[in-house]
């Protein structure tokens, strides 16, 4: 078994409880067009423990809302989930704190059918890249949560709105019976983010998805949203997977670290580990692109040598090589590094760690050039 | 919003006048007047006029005025609401209309919700299949529809009907019908016979509208919106007739502006080629005949309707979409 699927950590106990809320074991998702095959997410894995936080972290294109999207099955139809499992502990009633749960496998189902469609919006919530675009620009705001509400509760037009105009007033929004009916342009950015957060958390949901929720606002107002979802993580043990370009952002948010690559985790661990002992040469370099501390206009964008390859035109070998200080001839452009443990819970994929390689089934893949479909 | 509707209906009796003199200018445009075609139509027939029946009948008709005057006697009879007098029939043009108005209305209206019944399921449809074997016959079936002219539609279909069935599919009603009073059988006779044109006049329509329709849905299905939507829970379904048919409506909303006046002028040719008894034909007729008044007046009641339509286009489309409907507060 290729060690790239391995959890995380190991629950100690048997009980669900210990187990992750969340697993997503190598999964794969590609888009398929007339220019070619994109390998957008290409053998991820991370698991995400109930009331913690899994900080997302890789330069644009990475793959980061692909994989978002793909454990949510909502790809769009150009793209397909090649391989992979993903696993989410559900509860049958998401209001009850005692409820029930069994383990459901969302690669499984389809993406139209209604056992995902429950599971979406009431126990994953997204919190999607573009709050321009949450919410449809001839609907009120309201209408929108007061939809997703109806969709998972048993309760009346009269109780979805009470429940919205709570929702609004617990995110920090003033006057929230009169915005409740404001049309998302009518709002400030800031306002949009915390409706787009209510949205979110009205159906009560123990997974936030949340893709770079602070990269379209200003930043005391990014301050202030991020000090808000922190906030209603720890009051409500809401699991975030939280997606950033930012570092800065991660060291403030999350519990877990992972770090894409080109579809692909270069290394995971538990936050101080990534901060004070990164080992593989890509995370370094992020590291050392931030900004210090006291310098206070950080870098979204974190300037690395080189260019992120294109996305028909994989680089053989370790995804990163072209642009690695350490790069061996012969070894990195040879085999591709497998997600190898180095400590407790700190995984890296470098050969500079492990000689071990993805499997030859893996490799055989990888070896297919990316432009197949492309006569 | 209200302000603006009262600017916009304040500015009509200008834009009428603007047309009146523009419609006026274009139907007297032609060589000569009624009389001149009135005498060769009977010296084609084999009888004459003397000048002083001629004079006679200028001086009735008003053709010995100057141009200007023989506006403003049709301008005050316009503002009585005679719409003035045609001189082929020699009955006020209020008349003429109001006897096909009826028949022009039911035809064009049962085009109109032929058109919207076929093209929107058939847009929503094509969008959301895209790229599939229904897709491509729709497109394929679409650009015939566009391209075919719906005069040489409704030839075909005559001609077809007449050679297979020996039906006869032009005007509205059976031959007993045709002068008959209203009655139930009449009604039935009617349902019977307007199929056939209101496919014909609504084909194009349907056509353009089912590839519009496509083409909004297209550019609405791949907003990051229905994304959220699909993440908070909705079926495609749902998403998709709450949504984007919403939005994609919105730009259908402006066709009633043309479409309005196209409904009074009851598709001249093919009316003329089916025998369709609405205004059309009357239409046509009184522009040959250089009934100048009944041409003129048919004419302008199609602009107001013009005027109208947007107008009308204009309010629907700011109580479909908030954001005009704040713009314009
Ligand atoms: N609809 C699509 N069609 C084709 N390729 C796509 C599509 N969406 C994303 N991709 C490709 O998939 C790869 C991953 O994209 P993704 O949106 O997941 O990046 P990301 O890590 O979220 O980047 P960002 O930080 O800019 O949001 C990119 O190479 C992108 O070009
Ligand atoms: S495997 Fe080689 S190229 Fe890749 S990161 Fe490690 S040292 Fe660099
Ligand atoms: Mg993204």
């Amino acid at each position: 078994m290729p060690s790239s699927i391995k959890p995380v950590t190991q629950p100690s106990a048997s009980s669900l409880s210990q187990e992750p809320l969340l697993r997503v074991e190598d999964l794969k998702a590609y888009f398929f067009m007339d220019e070619g095959t994109v390998r957008a997410v290409d053998g991820v894995s991370f698991d995400v423990f109930p009331g913690k936080v899994v900080g997302i972290v890789g330069e644009s294109g990475c793959g980061k809302s692909v994989t978002m999207k793909a454990i949510l099955q909502i790809l769009e139809p150009s793209a397909k989930i090649i391989s992979g499992k993903v696993t989410l502990r559900s509860r049958f009633n998401s209001l009850d704190p005692d409820s029930p749960e069994e383990l459901v496998e969302l690669t499984g189902l389809h993406p139209d059918s209604r056992k995902i469609r429950k599971i979406r919006g009431s126990e994953i919530a997204l919190i999607p890249q573009e709050p321009m675009a949450a919410f449809s620009p001839v609907y009120t705001v309201g209408n929108h949560i007061i939809e997703t509400i109806l969709l998972h509760q048993d309760v009346s037009k009269q109780e979805a709105r009470q429940i919205a105009i709570d929702v609004f007033r617990s995110v920090g929004i003033s006057m929230p019976e009169q915005r409740i009916d404001s049309y998302s342009w009518e709002l400030s950015g800031g306002l949009r983010q915390r409706a787009i957060i209510a949205m979110a958390l009205s159906c009560n949901p123990r997974l936030l998805i949340a893709d770079e929720p602070t990269t379209a606002i200003d930043v005391t107002t990014q301050a202030q949203i991020l000090k808000l979802l922190r906030k209603l993580q720890e009051e409500r043990q809401t699991s975030i997977i939280f997606i950033t370009h930012d570092l800065g952002v991660i060291a403030q948010m999350a519990d877990e670290v992972v770090v894409m690559y080109l579809g692909m985790v270069m290394e995971k661990g538990p936050v101080h580990t990534i901060f004070k002992d990164a080992k593989h040469p890509y995370t370094q370099a992020l590291l050392r692109s931030i900004p210090s501390v006291q310098s206070t206009p950080r870098l979204k964008l974190p300037t690395i040598a080189g260019s992120i390859a294109h996305p028909f035109n994989r680089p053989a070998g370790c995804p990163f090589h072209p642009r690695c200080k350490h790069f061996m001839r012969g070894v990195c452009d040879a085999s591709q590094p497998a997600l190898a443990p180095i400590a407790e819970g700190h995984f890296v994929s470098c050969f500079l760690y492990s000689s071990e390689s993805m499997s030859p089934v893996a490799t055989g893949r990888q070896a297919v050039p990316a432009t197949e479909n492309n006569p | 919003m209200l302000r603006y509707i009262l600017q916009r209906l304040l500015l009509i009796p200008v834009l009428l006048f603007l047309f009146s003199v523009m419609v006026f200018a274009l139907v007297q445009a032609p060589p000569g007047d009624y009389l001149t075609s009135y005498i060769a139509t009977l010296s084609s027939s084999g009888s004459s006029l003397d000048q002083a029946e001629i004079e006679a009948l200028k001086a009735q008709f008003g053709l010995d005025q100057p141009v200007y005057i023989q506006y403003v006697r049709w301008i005050q009879s316009l503002l009585r609401g005679k719409l003035g007098l045609s001189l082929e029939y020699q009955r006020p043009n209020v008349e003429l209309i109001a006897e096909r108005i009826g028949l022009t209305l039911v035809l064009a209206l049962s085009a109109f919700v032929f058109t919207w019944i076929v093209a929107i399921p058939l847009g929503i449809y094509s969008a959301t299949h895209r790229n599939t074997l229904l897709d491509y016959l729709t497109t394929v079936l679409n650009y015939i529809g566009v391209a075919t002219p719906n005069f040489m539609l409704a030839l075909i279909l005559m001609w077809w009907a007449y050679s297979q069935f020996g039906l006869s599919v032009t005007g509205l009603f059976s031959r007993e019908f045709e002068q008959a009073p209203w009655s139930f059988a009449k009604v039935i006779d009617l349902l019977k016979h307007i199929w056939v044109p209101m496919i014909v006049i609504g084909m194009a329509g349907t056509a353009r509208l089912t590839r519009v329709m496509r083409a909004n849905l297209l550019d609405e299905l791949n907003k990051p919106y229905m994304t959220s939507g699909r993440a908070r829970g909705l079926s495609e379904w749902q998403l998709v007739m709450k949504y984007p048919v919403r939005l994609a409506i919105n730009p259908l909303a402006s066709t009633i502006g043309w479409y309005l006046p196209e409904i009074f002028s009851g598709s001249l040719i093919v009316a003329t080629v089916m025998n369709l008894q609405n205004i059309g034909p009357l239409l046509l007729r009184s522009l040959i005949n250089q009934d100048m008044y009944l041409a003129g007046s048919i004419l302008l009641i199609y602009c107001f309707l013009a005027i109208i339509g947007t107008l009308l286009s204009d309010i629907l489309l700011a109580w479909l979409d908030p954001r005009i409907r704040m713009e314009k507060t």
